[in-house]
């Protein structure tokens, strides 16, 4: 199998990858750890005349603390994101994803930048992203711009991000006070494969009352989906009078579960209200006893 | 279509080359450098017996292009063995938990557990495990493999 033919540039500047972007007026594509476009090339699902590698641009990569959150450079490596101090410390929802996304051998190279800006609809971490209220930094030959998560995801594959620019970070802002507690859960065939259903989020709590709720779903709709009416109910709520199955209904509310080659709308969307109680009802649970 | 003049280290060696922009390095490795150990499945990401060792990562080989390689340390089955034929002690588990039928994901498989092994962490079991569920073995199955994991994982330095 071989990609129809393309030209190769790996710029060493922003500047230099963003003019490359501009001149070729959308014949060009963006490739970063290449784990989702190598496949498209291979498969002739993808014919861009110019590939623009990110490799060598350092800057890209740093993943730093600063005023107001944390800025996740967009080529920052899944497994090293998934062993990074500062993303078990202050991003644990992240790191719990991070391990579901591909393999080990695809997590080697793949990177967060590249998994946002291809918005595949069961993908871990525009979920993650989209629950935490990050904002992602675009780069263009016109300057910088910030687009909220929420903005971001247009639809399957589409987002705000234009022909020319480029996905240069992830801010996480602070999160909002109060002591939190993941909410994960994905189901999968077999570890590595695409989520049939998925929920990741993080309840903030004070003292045993749920002061936040920021939910979002993969695998069950065109983009990665918060589950607001259910982040509405449980907000003001004490963990020992929470009804997960109640919860459960308000958060499927939104969603838009789709049929494919690996499951039927009607099974995505009973697992996914199975699943919703049941990490509800252990999270909560976990969290009243300790 | 460009084409581009590439150079790396290849299991210790300097390899140079050409290569088009499209080439794989999985084609690359194969083709121009004679290193057939490295085994073309499905050429998607999904089968894992091109996995190759990049900068001392378990990478799949035909998700990444040759002249990506441009500078790396890249490793393949070929490299593993001692110069005298002594196997690498991955190749010594696989071997003794009769953890390989026809082969053919062999090459992938001792390339990540090497790759895990010979890392910074000492890998546990489980992590062993779940890095072979990035390989398909449609042989021999997965008893031996996962046998040989947990060996390995008790050898690890």
């Amino acid at each position: 199998m071989k990609p129809a033919p393309f030209d190769y540039a790996r710029p060493a500047s922003l500047d230099e990858a963003a003019r490359l972007l501009a001149e070729a007026g959308g014949g060009a594509s963006v490739i970063a750890g290449g784990q989702t476009l190598m496949p498209l090339l291979n498969l002739r699902m993808s014919q861009p005349f110019l590939l623009v590698d990110l490799g060598a641009i350092p800057e890209l990569r740093a993943v730093e603390r600063h005023t107001g959150g944390i800025r996740v450079g967009a080529m920052a490596v899944q497994n090293e994101l998934l062993g990074h101090p500062l993303v078990r410390s202050d991003l644990p929802l992240l790191a719990r994803a991070l391990g579901h996304v591909g393999h080990h051998q695809t997590r080697s190279r793949g990177t967060i930048g590249g998994s946002i800006a291809f918005a595949e609809p069961a993908a871990e971490c525009p979920a993650v992203a989209l629950a935490l209220d990050a904002r992602v930094q675009l780069h263009s030959v016109r300057g910088m711009r910030q687009v909220a998560m929420a903005d971001f995801l247009h639809g399957p594959y589409a987002t705000a991000c234009a022909f020319d620019e480029i996905v240069t970070a992830l801010v996480f802002p602070d999160p909002p006070a109060g002591e939190r507690v993941e909410v994960f859960f994905e189901v999968a065939r077999r570890p590595g494969d695409f989520a049939l259903t998925g929920l990741a989020g993080e309840l903030h709590l004070d003292g045993g009352t749920i002061v936040a709720a920021r939910l979002a779903w993969f695998a069950m709709g065109h983009t990665a989906l918060r589950a607001r009416e259910a982040e509405a109910a449980l907000v003001g709520a004490a963990l020992d009078e929470i009804e997960p199955e109640a919860i459960a209904a308000l958060a499927l509310a939104g969603t838009a579960p789709f049929d494919d080659k690996a499951a039927s709308a009607a099974y995505r969307e009973t697992v996914a209200r199975r699943m919703f109680a049941r990490t509800l009802r252990e999270t909560c649970a976990g969290r009243a006893m300790a | 279509m460009s084409e581009h003049a590439i150079s790396f280290t290849l299991n210790g060696h300097l390899h140079e080359g050409r290569a088009e922009a499209r080439t794989s390095l999985a084609d690359h490795l194969r083709q121009a450098a004679g290193h057939c150990g490295v085994h073309l499945g499905c050429e998607h990401g999904a089968c894992g017996a091109c996995t190759v060792m990049v900068d001392g990562k378990a990478v799949r080989a035909c998700l990444m292009l040759a002249v990506q390689a441009q500078g790396c340390a890249v490793r393949t089955v070929e490299g593993l063995a001692a110069s005298d034929g002594t196997l690498h002690r991955v190749q010594q588990v696989l071997r003794e938990e009769h953890a390989l039928q026809c082969g053919f994901c062999t090459p992938g498989i001792a390339m990540t557990l090497a790759a895990l092994v010979e890392g910074e962490t000492r890998p546990d079991a489980q992590a062993l495990e779940q890095a072979i569920g990035g390989h398909l073995c449609r042989c021999t199955g997965y008893q031996g493999l996962r046998r040989a994991a947990h060996r390995l994982a008790g050898d690890a330095p």
